[in-house]
């Protein structure tokens, strides 16, 4: 008798909680909470209040060690390469420092724009190295690191001296610093919300005119004729059926009156060629191309290019993917590479045969 | 391939009448057999065709075989047996539309893992974009991650931090809606001067899906988001660069912000973030960040590295415009665009597709004249808010130069501007929200080249 009661009651106890947790949440049994070790692992952005930098330091000389080692490859020795990525260091004076605001900026004649130009917060760059670089192995630096090579490249800028380290201590001071702190309005209509304020009117205010608008229209620009076949043939860009066909851009213009060209090659069938495919897959896999083009050179000479020099060398280009090297094409090393030997096996025919896209 | 199937688009031009020396030699040799009606009829047809090519060519003259070969000779597919089901489980274009690739523009970046490819919107119809064809933004490269093992993170100003596994986001009401997608930098190498050929290179960094998922404000509201003073959220990817942005929370508050897992009736490609985006109606396409692993509620922006070093908007004072998200209304015509040529005089039908992160497009003119004159195309519908409208126009190319543009108009009355209007207030140094009106010249000789008047 007493257990039946109990079980009852039981039962009751257990329907209230059910209307509880339908009341408080009507998608019951949807998500949980995230556990603080969770949070702790995945929250890292850091905002330009430093909200989210964790406690640490870096010296602008251990900045030094880790660039040359994980950072020129890509962005040059001193921040200045424009060979992989936009260039990171330069154009800004101590005249910029004082006021906040990069005076190249205002030149149209000024040849490009450098990270540190450009960026208004020094925590934009802690938070980026820190989630997103090294660019083939983001998330590996130590904090320590990151304070390091972030103090490394305000060093290159001369926003701190030789011998700062850089910490969450001190980060505001650099922050009053920052070259282009006074660089950034809100002040604009494309933001969808009234969070920064903003405005509400559009730049242009074009009308809706429909008769003898505009005086007789001249062309002013259009592509030089040198530059017809510069993305490819756009005969093959246009499909083979339909008002109109792409033009032969591999031959030169037709003049007026001629017929125009209306015989399109219906579209071959390639074969395909599972080596070449393969071969791709492994090379974006293991971040070869990254540094080697399939046929130019980015860090390193294009496969195209070692396809040339080494043909035929299969065993001595898998020896070089793994042991990495210097000097056959040009002073910057490349790392020894791990990968399995399956596959370095792969890319080494692959090269040594031609290195064919497809 | 067999010679008659490749001049199946177009003939050449008709002789001077219809009928060659041996075509009039059967005629007369069918007439002396007594066969009357068939020399009448011959006569009639090439009478009636040699008026044609005065004014405009037959597209389709009728050969001096008497018929179309194509028709004729009936072809082996009309003859034979065809292919079982199921022989692709998962079906494919046709082999004649392998030129329809979406590509990189040769010299844009030295990466192909920070690098874009562009849709051929030269090819396109009505306003979905086929997924396989949808334009490629990634910053670090791309991953086919196990849904299995994807997560989903709220936190921040919120009651409790919850996290939230792909089968429990596909268990919540979802909604399925048509949005485009068009990165800020679209257009932004014509900014300064003409700089690439095709509508592909121009525009071809735009896509529309319809896109399913659960509204993120579920999700906040789940978790107990302190929506007053949580102003922006951050959303941040789960991939290699972890791509961050900083969210109005207005425009979740309203509803419209989606966390995605279906695209097209099937789940997100690999390429556009599956198992799971953020869709961000009318922003620009670097904020619906993919492979979307956390959102965090705060009270402040973020200055991540895409809305702080790049996707600012550089004016000629030197001032860089931050956190500019919208796209203004925009619109393009397709066909005919840079690098199609026409293949003869005569009607066509000028198609092309207009957007605004603003809302409905109300109304789209079009110009054959560089912008002198102008005529009001017609709306195909669905016109959605937020998403791409299809506009078609009648036409009749004479064979003259004409350079074509179309000019859109947004629900809220904003106009799409000239590049001298544009120009005029943000200068040629923006890079970003280049939403001038476009035009495309074509020559006499049916060849079609982008241009920009003055």
């Amino acid at each position: 008798m007493s257990r039946f009661r109990n079980a009852v009651l039981a039962l009751a106890l257990l329907a209230v909680a059910g209307v509880a947790v339908a009341q408080s949440n009507k998608f019951s049994g949807v998500g949980r909470e995230a556990t603080p070790k969770e949070v702790a692992k995945w929250d890292i952005d850091v905002r330009p209040d430093f909200k989210g930098l964790p406690a640490g330091s870096g010296s602008v000389a251990k900045g030094q060690d880790v660039w040359e080692g994980k950072c020129a490859q890509c962005h040059g020795i001193f921040g200045e390469s424009g060979e992989v990525f936009s260039p990171l260091i330069g154009g800004v004076t101590a005249d910029d420092i004082k006021k906040g605001r990069v005076a190249n900026l205002t030149r149209s004649d000024y040849p490009g724009r450098t990270t540190i130009m450009k960026v208004a917060t020094v925590s934009t760059l802690w938070d980026y190295i820190n989630r997103a670089m090294p660019w083939t192995n983001p998330k590996t630096l130590t904090t320590e690191e990151v304070y390091a090579v972030t103090a490394f490249m305000l060093n290159l800028a001369n926003i701190v001296p030789d011998n700062y380290v850089l910490s969450d201590k001190n980060i505001a001071e650099v922050q009053a610093r920052m070259p282009n702190r006074n660089g950034m309005t809100t002040q604009h209509d494309m933001w969808p919300g009234k969070e920064f304020g903003g405005t509400t009117k559009p730049d242009t205010a074009n009308k809706i005119c429909m008769k003898d608008c505009t005086p007789e229209p001249k062309v002013a620009s259009f592509l030089p004729d040198f530059a017809r076949n510069a993305h490819g043939n756009l005969q093959e860009q246009n499909r083979i059926v339909g008002p109109q066909r792409g033009a032969d851009t591999t031959k030169p213009e037709p003049k007026a009156g001629m017929p125009v060209a209306a015989v399109t090659p219906s579209a071959p069938a390639k074969p395909e060629n599972n080596e070449a495919k393969t071969a791709l897959a492994l090379l974006n896999k293991h971040s070869c191309t990254a540094c080697h083009g399939v046929d130019k050179k980015i860090v390193g000479p294009g496969f195209n290019e070692i396809a040339k020099k080494q043909a035929g060398k299969t065993d001595y280009l898998i020896g070089k993917i793994k042991a990495g090297g210097v000097g056959v094409w040009g002073q910057i090393p490349m790392p020894a590479q791990s990968l399995p030997e399956a596959d370095a096996k792969l890319i080494g025919e692959w090269i040594s045969k031609g290195a064919s896209k497809q | 391939m067999k010679e008659d199937s490749l001049n199946s688009g177009r003939v050449q031009k008709a002789p001077e009448n219809f009928l060659t020396q041996s075509g009039i030699k059967e005629v007369f040799a069918e007439g002396k057999k007594g066969r009357r009606d068939f020399i009448r009829n011959a006569f009639a047809a090439a009478a009636a065709g040699a008026t044609v090519p005065m004014a405009m060519a037959q597209g389709n003259p009728v050969p001096t075989e008497g018929g179309d070969p194509n028709i004729l000779n009936l072809p082996e597919h009309a003859t034979g047996l065809g292919q079982g089901v199921a022989a692709e489980g998962y079906g494919k274009p046709s082999k004649f539309e392998s030129n329809l690739q979406r590509r990189q523009s040769p010299g844009l970046t030295q990466t192909t893992q920070a690098s874009v490819s562009f849709a051929p919107l030269q090819s396109l119809f009505g306003i979905v974009t086929p997924s396989g064809l949808h334009f490629e933004r990634h910053h670090q490269g791309w991953w086919d991650i196990d849904p299995s093992k994807h997560r989903f993170m709220v936190n921040g100003m919120v009651k409790k931090n919850m996290v939230f596994t792909m089968d429990e986001i596909m268990r919540l009401p979802s909604v399925s809606r048509f949005h485009f997608i068009e990165c800020g930098a679209n257009t932004a190498v014509d900014w300064g001067n003409v700089a690439v050929p095709t509508v592909q290179y121009t525009h071809g960094m735009l896509s529309c899906s319809e896109f399913t998922g659960v509204p993120l404000i579920t999700l906040l509201e789940m978790a107990g988001a302190d929506l007053k003073n949580g102003k922006f959220v951050l959303a941040e990817g789960g991939d290699g660069s972890s791509m961050t942005r900083t969210i109005p929370m207005s425009l979740i508050t309203s509803g419209e912000v989606i966390v995605a897992y279906g695209q097209n009736g099937e789940m997100l490609r690999p390429e556009n973030g599956y198992p799971l985006r953020l869709v961000v109606p009318g922003v620009q396409g670097v904020s619906w960040v993919k492979y979307l692993r956390r959102v965090e509620v705060g009270d402040k922006p973020y200055a991540a590295k895409d809305e702080a070093i790049h996707y600012i908007d550089l004016q000629p004072d030197g001032l860089h415009r931050q956190y500019t998200n919208l796209q203004e209304v925009k619109s393009v015509v397709t066909t005919p665009s840079g690098g199609q040529v026409l293949l003869d005089k005569g009607f066509y039908n000028i198609t092309g597709l207009a957007w605004s992160g603003k809302g409905k497009i109300k109304r789209v003119d079009v110009s054959t004249d560089g912008g002198r004159n102008w005529r009001q195309a017609r709306l195909e519908t669905p016109v959605l808010s937020k998403a791409l409208s299809r506009f078609n126009l009648d036409w009749v190319w004479d064979g003259k130069p004409a350079i074509i543009q179309s000019r859109a108009q947004d629900e809220t009355g904003h106009v799409q501007p000239t590049y001298q209007q544009l120009r005029a207030v943000r200068g040629t140094r923006s890079i970003y929200h280049n939403n001038a009106i476009q035009s495309w010249l074509v020559q006499e000789n049916g060849e079609v080249k982008n241009v920009q008047v003055s």
